[in-house]
């Protein structure tokens, strides 16, 4: 990145050197703390699991990773998300060319009312590209690592809107890969899909974290299990526990973690 | 028999009996006029102009003069309704100005159209010294239409689904290539609908027109030439008592020019939307 500059070999060569560093983030909706002070630093080319029971502010810390807070009225974001080291939320950070390098997967399939084509080039185009070929070979490779290409090849004039549910999902999965962005966001992605359609999501995840940071908000800790590499706990806004996903699920530090991950509540 | 059931019957009875009664009406005005209307109707009415004050010959100038003069209002207000739109729904916040400018709109909308044409009269024709022309009769037509077209675009651009908007940002779209891309795309089917009301209304005007365009028989040849649209030529006709028989082949014409406006428009929007759902 731009700044690479600035850090000395020894760090960038660091394997602890974190992609993401969070640090007292605040959210708040129209006075309503959301988000209440969280710090954590996200490893590059890692799966983050983020669970918590429903009204935790799991998708509000998402959403500011990308900041697409801000996009609703009354929002009010303090302290530092860095990414690569350079603040976000900096007055002269642009927030397009953020989300750029920041793709999102909603929790509701929701292709736009385009070709299937046409919704895997919608962000290339917007930055620019618009090689005939060049966007052929991107849309086949997109679609190839959502594992939707064999399905949707010879159709990919239609509608994408004329896809099932678990198709969709996985053209926004594709869409989002399209940008090549540094970070991809999931927010509870397969919270509307049959078990096959969430199988083919989490495979394609475990695949694409070898060249993507991921973090993946989700209801169902089962899935955090099943694909994440680390895992943070939230509840009513607060980062209660950040650990290896292995020690989350067998041996949380915290009791409200290990109440929450046995079913106790929530 | 339950009383549900008794209920449930009556409901749909009168249901059918007032979507009866309404086509029913539809149907009797158009009978009406095309009965009478229909024999006028010949080349010669179509395509000469009219002759000794319109009691012979043709209506060829005034159904030109009323194409170009709706088509140069919607032309004006199509622009400046839609961005107002975009505006107003994509760029404020929602709060007092934004409901001010509605309430002006609704009020604007809710104006006789007579005193537009006073307006129009007294501000294009003779502060302006724009005369009885086919400019003023525009302008006066398009601040007729305004409103229509404003709440129609908005009401078009607020029912595309909100995260389609979230979508496209999210893939590094600005506001306006979201607007452009996403926005009014997915909203022109009922922009379409408000274009089509407001062609529909410039056609059939007439208390708008006549002081602001004027009645001159001729055929325009620039902006600033007098016309006379159809509706203005049928009141004339009919109210000097000059021709029963030319007035009712003149609205004749109208009301097939109205009825094809719609059609062609719907078919237009059903293609539109049958392309884009492919």
């Amino acid at each position: 990145m731009s700044l690479d500059h600035q850090r000395s070999p020894d760090e960038l060569r660091s394997s602890h050197n974190p992609k993401v560093e969070v640090r007292d983030l605040k959210v708040s909706f129209g006075g309503d703390l959301a988000l209440r002070g969280v710090s954590l630093d996200i490893a590059a080319k890692r799966i983050l699991g983020v669970i918590g029971p429903a009204g935790s502010a799991k998708t509000t810390f998402l959403r500011a990773l990308d900041r697409m807070n801000e996009l609703k009225s009354g929002c009010r974001t303090e302290g530092k998300v860095l990414i690569d080291g350079e603040d976000i939320y900096a007055p002269s950070s642009d927030p397009v060319l953020l989300r750029r390098r920041v793709g999102m997967v909603f929790a509701m399939p929701m292709p736009l009312p385009l070709s299937i084509y046409e919704n895997v080039v919608y962000g290339p185009r917007l930055s620019g590209l618009c090689d005939k070929a060049a966007l052929d070979e991107l849309v086949e490779e997109s679609l190839s690592s959502a594992f939707l290409w064999e399905e949707v090849k010879d159709r990919l004039g239609t509608s994408g809107l004329k896809l099932s549910g678990g198709q969709q999902q996985r053209l926004c999965l594709a869409r989002t890969l399209a940008m090549k962005p540094e970070l991809i966001l999931l927010d509870e992605p397969s919270s509307g899909l049959d078990p096959i359609s969430t199988s083919k999501i989490e495979e394609a995840l475990t695949i694409l974290k070898e060249r993507y940071t991921i973090v993946l908000v989700t209801n169902n800790t089962k899935q955090a299990a099943r694909v994440a590499d680390e895992t943070a706990f939230f509840l009513m806004g607060e980062l209660i526990e950040l650990n290896a996903t292995g020690k989350i699920f067998t041996n949380p530090a915290d009791k409200r973690t290990e109440d929450y991950v046995t079913g106790r509540f929530g | 028999m339950s009383a549900h059931a008794t209920s449930q019957r009556i409901a749909v009875g009168a249901l059918a009996a007032a979507t009866l009664l309404s086509l029913a009406i539809v149907a009797f005005i158009l009978f009406f006029v095309l009965e009478k209307g229909l024999p006028q109707l010949s080349w010669e009415f179509l395509f000469s102009g009219p002759k000794d004050m319109g009691k012979a010959g043709g209506i060829f100038p005034a159904i030109i003069g009323t194409l170009v003069l709706s088509l140069l209002a919607i032309g004006i207000s199509l622009p400046l309704g839609v961005l107002t739109a975009v505006y107003l729904s994509e760029y404020t916040k929602e709060g007092r100005l934004t409901k001010a400018i509605r309430f002006g709109t609704d009020c604007l909308a809710g104006i006789p159209s007579i005193i537009f044409g006073l307006f129009g009269y007294v501000f294009f024709v003779t502060t302006l010294r724009m005369g009885w022309s086919l400019i003023s009769g525009a302008l006066t037509l398009a601040m007729m239409v305004l409103p229509t077209l404003i709440r129609t675009s908005e009401e078009a651009i607020r029912s595309v689904p909100q995260p389609w908007r979230e979508v496209s940002l999210s893939l590094g779209a600005t506001r306006w290539e979201t607007v452009r891309k996403v926005v009014l795309p997915n909203a022109l089917p009922g922009i379409v609908t408000g274009v089509m009301l407001s062609f529909g209304r410039s056609i059939g005007e007439t208390a708008a027109v006549i002081y602001t365009a004027g009645s001159s028989f001729r055929m325009p040849r620039s902006a600033f030439d007098s016309v006379r649209t159809l509706a203005v030529h049928f009141y004339l006709l009919a109210r000097e008592g000059i021709s029963t028989e030319k007035a009712y082949g003149t609205a004749a014409v109208l009301v097939l020019a109205v009825l094809s406006v719609n059609l062609l428009t719907y078919a237009l929007m059903n293609r539109f939307i049958r392309r884009r759902a492919r």
